[in-house]
């Protein structure tokens, strides 16, 4: 099976789906000329020219806003936003327009939209570039909310997202963007809202997802190794729609959970893991849930400080042999 | 209609220039029977309103309400120009462009009483009436939000090859949003097909034009290389000449254009709005006296010959009427039911033999 990269596994979903369908269309600040911000657009103009790979002003709300508008009238605009980050400036139109529109027209207007790029810290970027919305964004009623771990999951699920009626927000990572996996040559597609076991183990359920996954399964080895531990690592992949019965397979075989994201602690994801976990699968509980998130604080810049401060493999060691004391 | 007139008091619309915009030919071609819906039009949306606030006062509609009484020829002379690829979007005061495009009254006055047999099946309210199927596409909240949308409904046309122009209507406060200015932006460094409709009465909510926007509105087009012109709003024939000039450019060249019409409304901002805070009422008066918009054109058309007194109380009679049988089927209509309060969020979940997704949308 080849082996390619997250960033290369993305493109190839946006230039399967600009072949297979003329109303998808490629807008973002950097997508063309300059290849993409991140190169995941890379090569893309050239191939599908200016009609489909279109360079925008650096003017979020009003291209965010324009492609929800031609979305309304049949286009399918897949938009880049340079970072995740940047969507404040946009959220009117993302979080007003695109999450509602279809709600408050009664169900008469439809809204295909995907905004996609990377939401992630751990880049050294401060506090402003660093925001993981995923939980601002799944409160809104009417979106779906996608975050992939692996090249193989970046690609199907984009094809999804790309094929889907309702607006999709699709967060990637620039620190996964060159991690490479096995992706099949031939077409494949991966339906929103399934969860993902990337580790099966019997003593200890690690709910999580994006990059945390990887943290997740560092951390999952070296607890079998010197602890003889055995760790299920459950990636979501999607936050919504949110395979919860996956999650609660797993508890009910492991008994224990540790969430593991990278989000700030007050109403995350994990937040609503915990609640639904606890209100579906009270008796199965051995211990409390335990969560390992982002130090609560903006994301500091002092680059050895703000790994400590995001998830990383040790954090989740230490947050695992403490629920398992 | 000159731009000269914008460089004059700003609060005071721009002097008609009625007898050329009567000679247009999209005016000078209309046939008396078109003359008369025009008028008709422009009766129903007032006759409408006035029924929705009393409805309002009885406690029948919720929330707000945004009463667009006064600036009738401003809608009816766009969208009666508005050909199979032309698009509608607006901000909340929606009702007149709603009409405008061909809405029923008892779908809209059902969505303002919240009812299952509204426009949004009592989702929206009356600040957000949508009709894809006459190309009105709302219907929009938040002041200057709808205008990002405007200029993707102008992609749309011009990506999918369509050749139509969609105008993007706002209000004289929406010009100070940033969204607008991004949106002006894009439209003219792509040149799309579509026409900023501001729609100046001479406030936004309770804070008079001088007191709010910092030189001329229409001419900040001028930063962006648009198009752009003033115009009597009061004045539908002047309405739709200068709207035929320039829905032909966006449709035919593809050229954006921002175009401001001096008008005024009667009534407070909203219904939240007791309207006596911030202008006089010998203001309000001296141009319902005087600039009428339903007034003087009828005026003309009795002069015209094209109508006479008796016929036009007849169709305000008419419309009367039809406000108030729309008020009945509202109130005749059932509420939606807790049940309805989950459809038409997902596409999805409305077509489920269709859903490609899993895992849950809903949450408890």
């Amino acid at each position: 099976m080849p082996v390619i990269t997250y960033r290369e596994a993305i493109r190839h979903a946006l230039a399967e789906e600009l072949a297979r369908d003329k109303k998808v269309v490629v807008l973002g600040e950097e997508v063309g000329q300059f290849n993409g911000s991140y190169k995941v657009t890379e090569g893309l103009l050239e191939k599908f020219g200016p009609d489909r790979i279109v360079d925008t002003s650096i003017s979020e709300a009003g291209f965010i806003g324009m492609g929800v508008g031609a979305s309304m009238l049949g286009v399918r605009p897949v938009m880049e936003l340079m970072f995740w980050s940047f969507y404040s400036v946009a959220f009117d139109q993302i979080l007003n327009n695109a999450a509602n529109v279809r709600y408050m027209s009664g169900g008469l207007i439809n809204c295909p939209i995907v905004i996609r790029g990377p939401a992630n810290g751990g880049t050294n970027v401060g506090a402003t570039h660093s925001h993981t919305p995923e939980n601002v964004l799944a409160n809104h009623p009417g979106v779906k909310v996608v975050v992939p771990s692996t090249p193989y999951d970046a690609k199907g699920l984009l094809k999804s997202a790309i094929r889907d009626n309702d607006p999709v927000f699709f967060l990637e990572n620039t620190i996964l963007y060159g991690n490479k996996g096995e992706v099949p040559a031939e077409e494949y597609l991966i339906p929103l809202g399934s969860a993902d076991v990337k580790r099966e183990g019997t003593d200890l359920t690690i709910v999580t997802y994006g990059r945390c996954v990887l943290h997740s399964l560092a951390a999952a080895e070296i607890l079998q190794k010197e602890h003889n531990i055995s760790v299920e690592v459950v990636d979501l992949r999607s936050i919504r729609p949110l395979d919860i019965d996956t999650v609660l397979k797993s508890v009910a075989k492991t008994h224990r959970v540790l969430i593991v994201e990278e989000q700030k602690t007050f109403a995350s994801v994990g937040t609503q893991l915990t609640y639904m976990i606890q209100r579906e699968a009270f008796d199965e509980l051995d211990a409390p849930i335990h969560r390992l998130a982002t130090i609560d604080a903006p994301a500091i810049y002092s680059p050895p400080v703000e790994i400590e401060q995001l998830p990383n493999p040790a954090r989740v060691l230490k947050a695992a042999l403490e629920l398992l004391k | 209609m000159s731009k000269k007139a914008t460089t004059e008091s700003t609060s005071k619309p721009a002097t008609l220039p009625a007898a050329i915009a009567a000679d247009a030919p999209v005016n000078r071609n209309l046939s008396k029977v078109e003359r008369i819906e025009l008028y008709r039009t422009m009766v129903r949306i007032r006759r409408f309103e006035e029924r929705s606030l009393r409805a309002y006062q009885g406690k029948k509609i919720g929330g707000f309400m945004h009463p667009y009484i006064g600036q009738e020829a401003v809608a009816v002379g766009c969208c009666s120009l508005m050909g199979k690829h032309d698009h509608v979007i607006t901000a909340y005061r929606d009702h007149g462009h709603a009409i405008a495009v061909g809405m029923g009254l008892n779908e809209q006055m059902a969505e303002m009483y919240g009812k299952a047999t509204g426009c949004s099946k009592g989702k929206g309210g009356s600040m957000h009436f949508f009709a894809p199927d006459r190309n009105f596409w709302g219907g929009h909240g938040i002041v200057g939000g709808q205008i990002p949308l405007g200029i993707g409904l102008a992609y749309g046309l011009k990506y999918l090859g369509l050749k139509g122009a969609a105008m993007a209507f706002m209000g004289d406060g929406a010009v100070n949003q940033g969204a607008v200015h991004e949106s002006y932006n894009l439209a003219a460094l792509w040149q799309l097909p579509v026409i900023f409709v501001i729609e100046n009465n001479g406030y936004s909510m309770g804070t008079s034009q001088s007191r709010s926007s910092a030189g001329d509105l229409a001419r900040r087009a001028e930063g962006y290389n648009m198009a752009w012109d003033t115009c009597d709003g009061h004045d539908i024939y002047a309405v739709r000449a200068m709207m035929d000039k320039y829905l032909k450019l966006a449709r035919e060249e593809s050229k954006p254009a921002v175009i401001e019409f001096r008008c005024y409304r009667y009534r407070g901002h909203s219904v939240a709005d007791p309207d006596n805070t911030y202008r006089t009422k010998a203001e309000i008066e001296e141009y319902r006296r005087t600039k009428d918009t339903i007034q003087t054109y009828q005026a003309r058309l009795i002069a015209e010959k094209v109508l006479t007194e008796a016929e036009a109380e007849e169709i305000n009679q008419a419309a009367r009427a039809e406000a108030e049988a729309a008020a009945e089927f509202a109130e005749a209509s059932p509420f939606p039911t807790t049940d309805d309060i989950q459809q038409d969020v997902y596409w999805e979940t409305d077509h489920p033999s269709e859903r490609k997704s899993q895992g849950r949308l809903f949450f408890d």
